[in-house]
């Protein structure tokens, strides 16, 4: 009997110290993903595209995928503007990185779908990453949670992590939020037409963006 | 007596795996270790992860508390004969069971995410609920070396 409260006191102390372990070396974000970079070069990306490319109205959104507004719309507004406007050939939807510095990891969720994108899956990550939208309150660090969504949205994890590790996209997220700043971009989601800056003074709805489509396709004629 | 052994070391290292998952769920450490899988922030961020406000893995370290609380009162010498402990023990697990059948179907056909650390506290309390009812079926005994008085067809 006493063998056996040596065996309880035993384990005890090493399930312990195996707790204590795993608390303090849990996944981390790599540096390379989660801050701005040194420098900044242009690759000639301009952001992933939805629509076709011969429609007349496209709309550029700068998006942070930490901000809830922005999730917000994707996952209410942007079905139905999908489904009505995008996928009928009338816009072309663009998304462009504006990482706000208030948002401790929204950069590093640009970054995870820039490297879903390498794969071909940008839209899929998007989409897990405004759905599952509750590691932005949390304030946690996602790396697991993004590689679960990554896994998910059909990415190899193993090209993501070394993507993510090298920080791969880092400067193309940079340049894309430099990018905004010279066209006055002061929040998210911020949109413009055809390059023109969209003022609302709420959060638009699928309505808006077919009235500004409709009024730019009538004056195109 | 060797069940209840049993009972009580597994109980230990239910209650650590849920100790984790709970003091995770409060914020300590960085992100939760889950492998390759993943999985684990999926369940662990879903709204399914708070109970009656609390978070989930907080009732798995009452609930294993608990069990061991029992098993080891049950070992006491006085208390090795008594039928009535393995009852309790049976009544416990039996009710760790079902939350974790409701919590597995959760993550199985609502989430669609499989947490390991939830899976492996499934596989503690199901083997935890069959050697309770297992004790169920056994004399008490007063022995040290879990000799109960075998009978044929009966596990020892």
């Amino acid at each position: 009997m006493n063998r056996f409260y040596a065996i309880v006191a035993v384990l005890a102390v090493v399930l312990g110290i195996a707790v204590f372990a795993l608390l303090r070396t849990g996944g981390t974000a790599p540096a390379a993903a989660v801050g701005a970079p040194p420098t900044v070069v242009d690759d000639g990306f301009r952001g992933y595209t939805l629509g076709q490319g011969s429609a007349r109205v496209e709309i550029t959104e700068y998006v942070d995928f930490e901000c809830p507004v922005c999730a917000s719309f994707a996952t209410i507004q942007m079905p139905t503007i999908k489904e009505q406007l995008i996928n009928t050939g009338r816009v072309r939807w663009r998304f462009r990185d504006y990482p706000l510095p208030i948002h401790k990891y929204s950069r590093f969720a640009a970054h995870a779908a820039q490297c879903a994108g390498a794969q071909g899956h940008y839209f899929e990550m998007q989409d897990q990453l405004f759905t599952h939208h509750q590691w932005a309150q949390t304030g946690k660090d996602p790396s697991d949670l993004f590689r679960s969504l990554a896994q998910a949205a059909g990415v190899d994890l193993k090209a993501y992590d070394t993507c993510m590790e090298a920080g791969r996209y880092a400067q193309r997220i940079e340049f894309s939020r430099q990018e905004g700043d010279q066209l006055l971009v002061d929040g998210t989601p911020t949109f413009f037409a055809n390059g023109k800056k969209l003022d609302f003074r709420r959060l638009p709805g699928s309505d808006d963006f077919k009235a500004i489509a409709d009024s730019i396709i009538a004056h195109s004629h | 007596m060797r069940q209840r052994q049993a009972i009580a070391l597994l109980a230990l290292v239910g209650l650590f795996v849920a100790l984790y998952l709970w003091l995770h769920a409060l914020g300590f450490g960085g992100a939760i270790k889950c492998g390759v899988s993943g999985g684990c922030e999926t369940v662990q961020t879903s709204q399914w992860a708070v109970f009656l406000g609390l978070p989930v893995a907080f009732y798995g370290v009452v609930g294993y508390c608990a069990v061991l609380g029992v098993a080891l009162a049950s070992l006491r010498p006085l208390a090795l004969a008594q039928r009535q402990w393995n009852v309790m023990l049976v009544s416990l697990a039996s009710v760790g069971l079902f939350f974790t059948i409701y919590l597995t179907y959760l993550e199985l056909f609502v989430i669609h995410a499989i947490c390991r650390w939830c899976v492996g506290s499934a596989a503690i309390i199901t083997l935890i609920w069959i050697v309770a009812l297992l004790s169920l079926r056994s004399p008490g005994t007063r022995t040290d070396h879990g000799a109960s008085q075998q009978q044929p067809g009966q596990p020892v």
